[in-house]
């Protein structure tokens, strides 16, 4: 077994100088990601800022059996980034230019550390954005995106992540650059851009990403609709589905979230135990007329109270208290767990009654925020670490909303990806062959298991 | 070249188990592309799926649909159809009996990809048996999914030789109610590429925008008829060029022909060839020189439909693809010959492969 120094003198090689990071007070930083429940000392950090740093540092690693993990900007919410105890971090924060934005094709061709909301300011000049907006878009970087096929709000028009990828140059874990897809939609061959997006780093490092981009809607209105259950606001959800409108998002939150948004950024939501949020995007004369069917809708199925808006302002702040949700909770509770499960959308009803009991019966606060018209729940499991156990039964309480989702014929996590923390979790979902598989695949990429080690998969 | 048939999923894995050394297994069912589906050579059995067919699970609250892989989109169309939804990627060749799994084996998205993605973004769960004979499950049932590798989309374009797809899910859309579809003619071929580009940065949202022969652009619109009316003339005025209006059964008969290939000369081999809309014009330079050969741009420019004459050698049109650093799939022409111009994938396709089908029982990718 070399000794640490002996290992990383690779990297010393590579000539970085300050941007190799060996001091335990620089590594501190980098320990630890979205989940703070995870964190774990890395040997060295690159801060790398070239695709040939990045393939020099993959070599360097593969030749040393170093394990290592890239981060962006350290937003995951299933521990993605966390490193190896001893491993790695490649850093590509500064890897972050948009090279270039074509709006004859509608692409943008990108570093792995551009900021997700960098690509639609750098397209709108041409009046293009990119869609997909996960609720940290103002901080979380495309490479973690298309790592863990990264989902959003507006998931249910546009789909995630990896329907807007059309193209990755992607440093393999022994260091070999490859060229995967083009930039069109019209590819050839097995879609290997579509499997390396979510592979959670376990396939390599995307160092570039052809992202298709989509006209800037013309017009987009957002209405809120009040409910007295969760219930009633689920079925209008389906309502909605039946009727043949396609909104571009449809979120609910419950009154516990509600209260949290409203002690962070307030944005005045109305009293009520349930808050639908439909959002219709596209020409005016559209959406327009696509309104008074939604509102129409909206009063039929018992809602309390119906506004919709199509000013700017007044939508910014419905969205800023919904997308702040998750953060807005620290004003509830000292600590939480997100959880992200998926169930088929007509058992929404179903799935929230049954949370609600769970919490009663275990006396552990659930704070609801879900896009209900994706099936995809963010139940925040919220306790205080101080008291003894409380994590463990907070685990505990996630553990059985994830057997849950599973049961009705969903999935463990719709956007926010295996990580650290469901691993355990997949064999729910998987037979032993699939998971087998799994691992098959990953080997055949990456034989000696460096590439982001003991996240989605166990260790073999 | 010997035929076997599967009705079931085990059927399936015993013929991958059961098969002789050095003999690959080549799926088939419609027939639609006979160039992906036979085959000359003596080492290559069909295993024809057409038995392996139903409609499994579709709930229209759900806007998802699981069926088995023989399934033919017709009858899916149907089923959608009932409740006023449908797969918004267009598939070809349906009304000619293409399956749900040839449709994702052959990675084949027709007009309606344009709007809302091709069938890489609409596939979200499939079953396949790997080379070694396992039923390997990838994605699940749910629209929002992002649990273990997206077997799903690796398989779309995978022509059988990744594994054999034996059940797929899919999300589905809300139809238009009425479409509409503008004409714009011009002199020239550049004048139509530009328009085509000009078209696709809105405002009017299309469904389906094509250049076709003539210096032709295609412009699709869907929706409720409240508003279409006002919209195609929106969209009409986007451009200064002359227009012409198709409307009801004409209009629907217009993109069935496009989607069944219509417009393809008896004999001719017809080719799939994935582009950006930039090498749209060296590609049409390229094939005005060849006698006989035809070519349509689906999907805003994205897709290149050549009708090949027979001629001609097809060596010559991979020469042409290759030197524009363009891939294409043969569908209809010579068999043992899907693949054209630069292979796809590198090092990254020839390990998951690898993975896949460690014994060589299917076919070369």
């Amino acid at each position: 077994m070399p000794s640490a120094t002996d290992s990383i003198e690779g990297l010393r090689e590579l000539g970085l100088g300050k941007r190799l990071l060996t001091e335990p007070a620089q590594l501190a930083a980098f320990g630890s990601d979205g989940l703070t429940a995870f964190n774990e000392q890395p040997l060295a950090v690159v801060l790398a800022e070239s695709t040939e740093e990045v393939v020099a540092a993959v070599r360097a690693c593969h030749a040393a059996g170093l394990p290592f993990v890239a981060r962006g900007s350290g937003t995951s919410l299933s521990g993605g980034s966390v490193p190896v105890a001893g491993g790695v971090v490649i850093a590509l924060n500064r890897m972050n230019r948009v090279l270039r934005v074509d709006p004859d094709t509608r692409t943008a061709v990108v570093q792995p550390g551009v900021i997700n909301l960098h690509v639609s300011a750098a397209a709108a000049e041409h009046g293009l954005l990119y869609a997909p907006d996960p609720s940290s878009q103002s901080v979380c970087s495309i490479g973690g995106n298309v790592a863990f096929n990264s989902g959003g709000a507006h998931c249910l028009k546009h789909g995630m992540t990896s329907n807007h990828v059309l193209g990755i140059k992607a440093v393999l874990p022994d260091g070999e650059l490859v060229e995967l897809g083009a930039d069109h939609i019209g590819s050839v061959g097995p879609d290997w851009t579509g499997m390396f997006c979510g592979c959670e780093g376990l396939f390599g490092i995307a160092v570039e990403v052809t992202l298709r981009l989509i006209p800037i809607p013309e017009a987009v209105c957002t209405s809120l609709a009040a409910y007295d259950s969760l219930k009633a606001a689920g079925d209008a959800v389906a309502r909605i589905v039946r009727e043949g409108l396609l909104p571009v998002a449809m979120e609910i939150m419950d009154a516990l979230a509600m209260q949290a948004a409203e002690a962070s950024v307030k944005p005045g939501y109305p009293p009520c135990a349930a808050l639908l949020i439909v959002e219709l995007e596209g020409e005016q004369e559209v959406v327009d007329s696509d309104r008074v069917v939604l509102d129409a809708l909206l009063e039929q199925s018992g809602a309390l109270h119906v506004h919709s808006t199509d000013d700017p302002e007044e939508r910014a702040l419905i969205w800023r208290g919904r997308k702040s949700a998750f953060s807005a909770v620290g004003w509830l509770s000292p600590d939480y767990i997100v959880q992200d499960g998926v169930v088929p959308r007509t058992r929404l009803g179903e799935v929230l009654a049954e949370i609600d009991r769970m919490s009663e019966a275990s006396g552990i606060r659930v704070a609801n925020v879900f896009h209900a018209g994706d099936g995809n729940l963010h139940p925040l499991i919220l306790y205080d670490g101080r008291e003894t156990g409380a994590a463990d039964r907070a685990h505990d309480l996630a553990g059985q909303i994830l057997r849950l989702c599973i049961s009705l014929g969903g999935s463990i996590t719709g956007e926010h990806g295996v990580g650290l923390e469901k691993r355990e979790y997949l064999s729910l979902m998987f037979s032993a062959d699939d998971l087998e598989m799994m691992h098959r695949l990953r080997r055949a990429i990456d034989p000696a298991e460096l590439a982001n080690r003991g996240k989605m998969l166990e260790v073999t | 070249m010997t035929i076997a048939t599967a009705t079931s999923i085990e059927a399936v894995q015993d013929a991958v188990r059961s098969g002789q050394a050095g003999m690959r297994l080549l799926p088939v069912a419609g027939g639609t592309k006979p160039a992906l589906s036979a085959s000359r050579r003596e080492d290559v059995e069909q295993l024809d799926l057409s038995g392996l067919s139903g409609i499994l699970e579709y709930d229209p609250a759900e806007l998802t649909l699981t069926a088995l892989a023989g399934t033919p989109v017709r009858e899916v169309a149907a089923a959608l159809a009932e409740h006023g939804q449908y797969l918004p990627f267009d598939p070809p060749f349906v009304a000619g009996g293409a399956t749900l799994g040839g449709v994702v084996a052959a990675g084949a998205s027709g007009a309606g990809a344009w709007r809302h993605g091709g069938v890489r973004d609409f596939v979200i769960g499939v079953r396949f048996v790997d080379g070694t004979g396992r039923l390997i499950a990838g994605g699940g049932k749910v629209v929002k999914n992002a649990a273990g590798f997206d077997l799903p989309k690796l398989m779309v374009g995978s022509i059988g030789r990744l594994g054999v797809i034996v059940r797929l899910s899919f999300k589905v859309f809300p139809r238009p109610l009425e479409t509409t579809t503008l004409e714009f003619a011009f002199d020239q071929f550049d004048q139509a590429v530009a328009a085509a580009i000009r078209l696709a940065r809105g405002p009017v949202e299309l469904d389906a925008l094509e250049i076709v022969p003539g210096a032709r652009v295609l412009a699709r619109i869907g929706g409720r008829g409240d508003t279409l009316a006002s919209r195609a003339v929106r969209l009409a005025g986007t451009l200064d060029a002359a227009s012409s209006r198709h409307e009801g059964d004409r209009e629907r008969v217009l993109w069935d022909d496009a989607a069944e290939m219509r417009w393809l000369q008896g004999g001719d081999a017809l080719v799939r060839v994935g582009l950006s809309i930039r090498q749209v014009t060296a590609l049409d330079a390229q094939l005005a020189a060849i006698p006989g050969a035809g070519v349509r741009y689906g999907i805003g420019g994205t897709v290149a439909w050549i009708g090949w004459p027979p001629s001609q050698p097809i060596d010559l049109l991979d020469t042409i693809l290759s030197d524009l650093g363009l891939s294409g799939m043969v569908l209809i022409g010579p068999s043992d010959r899907a693949l054209l111009g630069p292979r796809t994938g590198g090092v990254f396709g020839a390990r998951i492969v690898q993975a896949l089908d460690p014994n060589a029982r299917f076919l070369e990718v």
